[in-house]
């Protein structure tokens, strides 16, 4: 089987509308952000979780109408979801508060909870799960969250302007601002909590999004020695259509499994799952579209011949030969399957 | 022929050895097949988030063990002042790296500097005006003792978690004074906090005058020089039937001197804590309570009197501790008292705990996506590469064998979002196969014979797969570096993961190929 076989597409000539989509959906996303926030989990923003599985089944309307009446100063700083299956009967009851850190207070407002849903009367519950974070944990992860994107994106800089061209470098870590971005975006459309496991999910997403780009630069370095007469936006356009399927099939591989997590992996992953299958998504789009278009413009579109003094690769081989033009009956036929 | 045997060999015993450490341990636990010790020793650990358990991230109070050491000098130097007959007016600590000394006749000025030369080694001095000298902490004495602070109170930790009885616990050290516990399988939050927070400083010192308000133990509206007033723990708590005790500052003994503490009665039936001193501890106490008869010897345990009973005759070894104890309090105390006291106060800055019901929900959830996540891998391989594909599911399941058994075999912990890591480890370990057999159908497009074509599409992508995995490997290093525990777990699935695809998408994967086309002539086609 095949797709995209021997396609001719003139993506370079799509950068600019390509460009002005991301920069609706990031401006998009920045604006949401501004006015609406990132809504933090309760690792970053602090606060107190607790869940509660009851013994009868228990609507979430219950039990904030007992926490609005037994909660002191009511419920209306209190988030009461159901969580997990219904049939588990569980309940998240979250606040944005947490007891002093000093000493042994900390589960203060947990017990405060507990106690209000006690005598409440609706029907009797344990406790399953509890997270309790002061003020402290969250400002240091905040921070170190942070520190770790950035000097992710710096190593993989550094690391592919040492492996090709520092205009190759450029290009990757511009694709992959450009996915950091966009998923930031789309967690704010979606009012996705930023949780340790977004924050994982979007820092894996750095390193995975450079996947294709690389696959497709390697192709431009391959195709530079070759194809020493052409320009390299023509360079470029090639080495994207030769390697289209493979960047399609590959990114539909790691998206087929990211939505195996995304339906089935549970409650605690659903944020994770979520920034990546958009952020695979992105990485994608950005490798075809935002990296091979930054190389082209950080270069110009001067004749490649300048600029054909890339680091070889090592133990590489002469390339195969190309042979874009010479179609046989067969390959014509599987390209219509 | 025989290039390929060999090669088939290593396979097949990586393969075994892979699946006896990572896969067999876990099968054999689910279905309670009798396995020797030393293969189930080995078996993939779960985190606390699939187990259940308690996980506590604590700050230590380093400044408490500075004011330790400032208070400490400070009533050695009034000592030795006082022994020398050195006058001053005030001798205070303002902070808890400073301590001050006030009007000292300019006369006496040589005859301080050598008694203070005695005593403060750990201080740097600075005179000022009037006869003052401002004493201050050496920088490096301070990062010492915060250090030290924290590297004690972690010590402790583990002896009182391991007292409590936890199985595989984990105290470690996280920043520069923060402590991540995590008890696996604990649902007592309240009592394992009780217990590791508490100071467990128990001090024995003599006892000058009680009353029952603080104000009434005061000389002249101060605290008298080298005494300190301690309340009483109060009954059961009653503000109002609290006594206030002057003690000395200079405890008799304290916990340190202990050698054991366990649970026993008193003369009313009571509980009560029970001690006995080491060989060191007893000999002084001996001599306080020798030189005290009579007087009263407040037993004071993390700032409280607990009881003050009368000197009835000098006591050398052992000792009683009675109170208004519960029998589970009583437990608590010998267990916090045979463990030492903190250096400092704890406070918790995170607490999480994760009951054992939410943990199989998260086995069985990560479980149904991984067994998903495989199907829709395999059959679209399947369909799209035909035969080729069986060998991408092949190599595709050897990774996930390897990447268990080597987890197994690091003792590396499997997490929630590890397994996710699992899970992605499917979907991005075939795109080195899918890179390569792309690399194929070109070449044979091309022209190229199958053996030609496997042989440029294995080199020719091998450092295209080489530089995915380091750029991949570069953001699971700082992920590592970020996160902890179910982060770090998903982490180390990944980095892992990523090691072992590149030897199976290249290793195994072209055997396979190999072994494919020796079995057919030359000239043959792949189904691809």
């Amino acid at each position: 089987m095949h797709i995209f076989k021997n396609t001719n597409y003139d993506f370079l000539r799509w950068r600019w509308q390509a460009l002005a989509v991301s920069w609706i959906i990031i401006l998009a996303g920045i604006y949401v952000i501004a006015t609406k926030g990132i809504p933090k989990g309760v690792e970053f923003a602090g606060g107190t979780v607790v869940i509660t599985q009851f013994e009868q089944q228990t609507s979430v309307q219950q039990v904030r109408d007992a926490l609005d009446r037994n909660y002191p100063g009511g419920g209306q700083n209190v988030v009461v979801q159901s969580y997990g299956a219904a049939a588990e009967r569980m309940v998240m009851v979250r606040v944005h508060s947490a007891g002093a850190e000093a000493g042994q207070s900390l589960s203060g407002t947990k017990d405060t909870v507990v106690t209000a849903l006690q005598k409440a009367g609706i029907g009797g519950f344990r406790v399953v799960g509890t997270e309790i974070v002061g003020p402290t944990v969250g400002a240091e992860l905040t921070s170190k969250g942070i520190w770790a994107t950035v000097l992710s994106l710096v190593g993989i800089l550094i690391y592919l302007a040492f492996r090709f061209q520092f205009s190759f470098g450029v290009g990757a870590v511009v694709a992959t601002i450009h996915d950091l971005l966009i998923t930031l975006a789309f967690l704010a459309f979606f009012r996705y909590d930023m949780s340790l496991n977004v924050i994982a999910a979007i820092l894996t997403m750095t390193g995975f999004s450079t996947n294709d780009t690389i696959v497709i630069f390697d192709r431009i370095r391959e195709n530079l020695r070759s194809m020493r007469r052409d320009s390299m936006e023509h360079v470029i356009n090639v080495s994207v259509n030769q390697t289209l399927g493979r960047t399609v099939i590959t990114s539909g591989t790691a998206l087929l499994t990211a939505l195996a997590l995304f339906f089935f992996g549970g409650e605690v992953l659903h944020g994770f799952a979520f920034t990546m299958v958009v952020g695979i998504i992105t990485g994608t789009y950005s490798s075809v579209f935002i990296a091979a278009a930054t190389v082209s413009f950080w270069r110009g579109s001067a004749p490649t011949r300048a600029a054909a003094h890339a680091p070889s690769m090592p133990a590489a081989q002469p390339p195969a030969p190309q042979q874009p033009t010479r179609k046989t009956k067969a390959q014509r036929k599987a390209r219509a399957s | 022929m025989a290039n390929i045997r060999w090669k088939l060999i290593t396979i097949v015993v990586v393969f075994v050895v892979f699946a006896g450490v990572g896969v067999y341990p876990i099968l054999a636990a689910r279905k309670g097949i009798q396995s020797p010790g030393w293969l189930m020793d080995k078996q993939l650990k779960l985190g606390l988030d699939l187990k259940g358990g308690v996980h506590l991230e604590l700050r230590v109070q380093t400044d408490d063990a500075l004011r330790l050491e400032t208070d400490t000098e400070t009533e050695r130097l009034r000592e030795e002042l006082t022994k020398r007959n050195i006058a001053f007016t005030n001798l205070v600590a303002p902070d808890v790296t400073h301590f001050r000394v006030e009007g000292v006749p300019p006369a006496q000025d040589a005859a301080f500097r050598a008694a203070a030369n005695e005593v403060s080694a750990n201080f740097d001095r600075a005179p000022g005006s009037n006869g003052t000298y401002v004493f201050t902490m050496k920088p490096n004495i301070q990062q010492q003792l915060r250090d030290e602070a924290v590297v004690q109170a972690r010590e402790t930790l583990e002896r009182r978690v391991n007292e409590l009885g936890v199985t595989e616990p984990s105290i470690s050290q996280q920043g520069t004074d923060q402590i991540l516990v995590q008890l696996p399988g604990v649902t007592d939050v309240e009592r394992a906090k009780a217990i590791m927070g508490s100071p467990g400083l128990l001090e024995l010192k003599i006892v000058e005058r009680q009353a029952a308000t603080r104000e009434e133990l005061l000389v002249n509206g101060q605290v008298p020089a080298g005494m300190e007033i301690v309340p009483g723990a109060g009954g059961t708590g009653n503000a109002a039937t609290t006594t206030y005790y002057l003690v000395r500052k200079v405890a008799a003994v304290t916990g340190r001197d202990l050698r054991n503490a366990r649970p026993s009665l008193d003369e009313n039936n009571q509980p009560a804590v029970s001690f006995t001193l080491s060989n060191e501890g007893g000999r002084k106490f001996g001599n306080v309570t020798g030189e005290n008869m009579g007087r009263q010897l407040a037993i004071i345990l993390d700032g409280r009197v607990q009881s003050a009973p009368a000197i009835q005759g000098r006591i050398t070894t052992d000792g009683r501790i009675t109170g208004s104890f519960t029998n589970e309090e009583v437990n608590n105390l010998s267990l916090i008292l045979r463990s030492g006291a903190l250096p400092a106060k704890l406070d918790y800055l995170s607490e999480r705990t994760i009951g054992p019901s939410l943990g199989a929900d998260s086995i069985r959830s990560g479980a149904t996506a991984s067994i998903v996540g495989l199907l829709l891998i395999v059959v679209f391989m399947l369909i799209y590469y035909r035969f080729s594909g069986i060998n991408a599911v092949v190599a595709l399941i050897f990774n996930l064998v390897i990447l268990l058994g080597l987890m197994a075999y690091i003792g590396a912990v499997m997490t929630l979002p590890g397994i996710a890591g699992f899970v992605l480890t499917m979907g991005i370990g075939v795109d080195s196969n899918v890179l390569i057999f792309e690399r194929i159908k070109e070449e044979m497009e091309a022209g190229r014979s199958a053996r030609q074509s496997i042989n440029a599409g294995f080199s020719r992508v091998f450092w295209t797969l080489f530089d995915t995995h380091i750029a991949a490997l570069i953001s699971a290093a700082f992920l590592f570096n970020f996160g902890t525990g179910p982060i770090r777990g998903f982490a180390v699935t990944l980095a892992l993961g990523l090691a072992s695809n590149l030897f199976t998408s290249i290793f195994v994967s072209k055997t396979l190929f190999e072994l494919e086309l020796s079995t057919r002539g030359h000239g043959a086609t792949l189904s691809i």
